[in-house]
C-alpha cells in the first residue's frame, strides 16, 4: 500500500531524512518510531503531499504523491500534529466540510458522519462549537474526519501527544476496530511505547534520518535482545537526549497558544 | 475582531479630521473631514485584506488550512477561495467605516453614485488581498509579518494619497504615489464620493482590475508552492 525507496529530504545542507526504504502491506498497522527530529513528521509531509522530496522514490497505493498529488490524496487521510479544525464551525460542520472538499455525495456523507460520531461518542456534541471542546474531543473528531472518506491509508502524527491515558486507550480501540472492519492501512508515529507494542503489527525505528531498525514489536526485542518495546527503542537509539534546534514553527506554536487560548 | 479593527481608522478619522481640520481649511482646501473619509475607508479595506492573506503563516501551521491543503482540491480554488473570503470581509470593513463616517459628518456628493463606490472597494480589496496571499504563503516566521507591516502595508497606506492630497508633490514622492494601486482605490473612492480626483476613473479602474489580476495570479503561483 505504500512503498517507499532510498528517500531522502535536504533542507540545505542538512538530511533529515536519508536513504529511508521500507513497505507497508495493505491492512496493516505500521508504526514509525524515532526520537525527536529523527526525520518522523518530514516523512509523514513526503507521503501526504505537503513536501516534495530530495530523491527516492515514493508509491501511494501505486500513485506518486509528487506529481500525482491530488489522486493520491483522495487515497489517505491524515491527522496532523498540530490541530487542523475550524474552531468556528460546529462537529457536525468540520465533518460536513471535510466531505464536500473530498467529493462524499451528500447522503453517504451523513450516514458516515454519524456513525463515526457516534463511534467517537462526539454525536451528543455535534451541534457544539469545536472551541468548546477538550483536547481529548478535538483529537477524537479529527480521528473520526480523517475517516469520513473511507481512505485506503490514514496517517497518524502523534496523535495521543498530550491525552489522558483513558482518552488514549480509547483512541486506539476505535482505530484498531476501524483497521479490523474497513480494512484501513494505518501510519502512526508516537513517543508512547506501550501504544506502539499494543497495535502495531510492525514497526520501524528511524534515527538521524536513518531507519535503523524494522520488524514486529517481538522481532525488535529479539533482536535487541530486551524485553519490553521501550527497552529496545532505547537499546537501540541510545539514551541521550535529543537536543532539537527549537524552529520557527516552534516559535509560532507558542505564538499560536497565547493567541488562541 | 471587528470591533477591534476599527480603532485605527477611527483614529485617523477623529483625530486627523478634526486635528489638522483646520489647518487644510486656512489652505483653502475645505473641510478634512470630507477629505479624509475615503482615505480611511481605504485604509481599513487595505489593512484588512492584506492581513487576511497574511493569517496563512497561522493557519497553514496551526489551522483548518491544513486540511485544505491536503484535500483532493486543486491549490488555485483553495487561494481563490481565500482571496474572496478576505476581501468580502475587507469590503464588510470598509461599508462599518463608511457608516461611521457618515455619522462623524462625512457627506457624499451624490448618494446615487454610493453603489460604484462599493463597487472599487470591493476591486481594491481583491488586489490586496491577492497579494496578502502572495506575500502570506512565502512568509516563514512572525519576525516576517512585522518587516511586512513596516515595508509593505504602512509605505502603500502613506503614499496612496489618504491622508493628503496627491498634488504639487516633490518628484521623488510623485513618482511612489503613481505607483502604489491604492492611490488609484482611495482617488476612484473621492471622484464617486466627492466629485473630485487626480486620475480619470477610467484609469482607476484599469490599474486596479489590472494589479488584481496580476497579484492574484502572482498569488496563486506562491500558493501553490507552498511546502510545509
Amino acid at each position: 500500500m505504500i512503498k517507499v525507496e532510498h528517500l531522502g529530504k535536504k533542507f540545505g545542507e542538512v538530511s533529515a531524512v536519508d536513504d529511508v526504504s521500507f513497505d507497508v502491506a495493505a491492512g496493516e498497522i505500521f508504526a514509525f518510531l524515532g526520537p525527536n527530529g529523527a526525520g518522523k513528521t518530514t516523512t509523514i509531509k513526503m507521503l501526504t503531499t505537503l513536501l516534495k522530496p530530495t530523491s527516492g522514490a515514493i508509491e501511494i497505493d501505486g500513485l506518486d504523491p509528487a506529481t500525482q498529488s491530488n489522486e493520491a490524496r483522495k487515497r489517505f487521510g491524515i491527522v496532523f500534529q498540530d490541530p487542523s479544525l475550524d474552531q468556528e464551525l460546529t462537529a457536525f460542520e468540520n465533518m460536513d466540510l471535510h466531505g464536500v472538499l473530498y467529493h462524499v455525495p451528500r447522503k453517504l456523507r451523513h450516514e458516515r458522519t454519524e456513525m463515526l460520531l457516534k463511534l467517537f461518542e462526539l454525536w451528543e456534541r455535534r451541534n457544539d462549537f469545536v472551541k468548546t471542546f477538550s483536547g481529548g474531543m478535538k483529537r477524537r473528531l479529527e480521528i473520526a474526519r480523517g475517516f469520513l472518506h473511507t481512505p485506503k491509508i490514514l496517517f497518524l502524527d502523534e496523535p495521543t501527544l498530550g491525552l489522558d491515558p483513558q482518552s488514549r486507550n480509547q483512541l486506539w480501540t476505535h482505530v484498531k476496530n476501524l483497521n479490523q472492519t474497513e480494512g484501513v492501512t494505518v501510519f502512526l508515529t508516537t513517543h508512547y511505547m506501550d501504544e506502539a507494542e499494543r497495535v502495531a503489527d510492525r514497526i520501524a525505528v528511524i534515527d538521524h534520518g536513518k531507519i535503523i531498525a524494522q520488524g514486529s514489536p517481538d522481532e525488535l526485542k529479539q533482536q535487541t535482545e530486551t524485553d519490553s518495546l521501550e527497552a529496545a527503542f532505547l537499546a537501540l537509539t541510545g539514551s541521550t537526549v535529543r537536543d532539537e534546534t527549537a524552529d520557527s514553527s516552534d516559535q509560532m506554536r507558542q505564538m499560536a497558544r497565547m493567541w488562541r487560548k | 475582531m471587528i470591533v477591534a479593527s476599527l480603532g485605527q481608522p477611527l483614529l485617523y478619522l477623529l483625530v486627523l479630521g478634526f486635528g489638522l481640520g483646520p489647518v487644510f481649511q486656512s489652505a483653502g482646501k475645505g473641510s478634512y473631514i470630507q477629505f479624509v473619509a475615503p482615505g480611511v475607508i481605504g485604509m481599513s479595506v487595505l489593512f484588512t485584506s492584506v492581513f487576511s492573506g497574511i493569517g496563512l503563516l497561522w493557519d497553514r501551521q496551526f489551522g483548518f488550512l491544513k486540511e485544505t491543503l491536503v484535500a483532493p482540491v486543486p491549490r488555485i480554488t483553495v487561494m481563490i477561495g481565500k482571496t474572496l473570503g478576505g476581501a468580502t470581509v475587507a469590503t464588510i470593513q470598509g461599508l462599518i467605516v463608511l457608516i461611521i463616517c457618515l455619522v462623524a459628518g462625512f457627506r457624499p456628493v451624490n448618494w446615487a453614485l454610493l453603489p460604484v463606490a462599493v463597487l472599487f472597494m470591493i476591486l481594491t480589496a481583491v488586489v490586496f488581498a491577492g497579494l496578502g496571499v502572495a506575500i502570506g504563503s512565502r512568509l516563514q516566521d512572525i519576525q516576517g509579518m512585522q518587516l511586512i507591516m513596516n515595508f509593505v502595508v504602512l509605505p502603500v497606506y502613506f503614499l496612496s494619497g489618504a491622508l493628503f492630497p496627491l498634488e504639487g508633490l516633490p518628484s521623488v514622492l510623485k513618482f511612489f504615489t503613481r505607483i502604489d494601486p491604492l492611490s488609484y482605490g482611495i482617488d476612484a473612492l473621492r471622484n464617486v464620493l466627492l466629485g473630485e480626483s487626480q486620475f480619470t476613473p477610467e484609469l482607476s479602474l484599469a490599474v486596479l482590475a489590472g494589479t488584481a489580476l496580476l497579484f492574484v495570479a502572482l498569488g496563486g503561483y506562491s500558493f501553490s508552492k507552498i511546502q510545509l
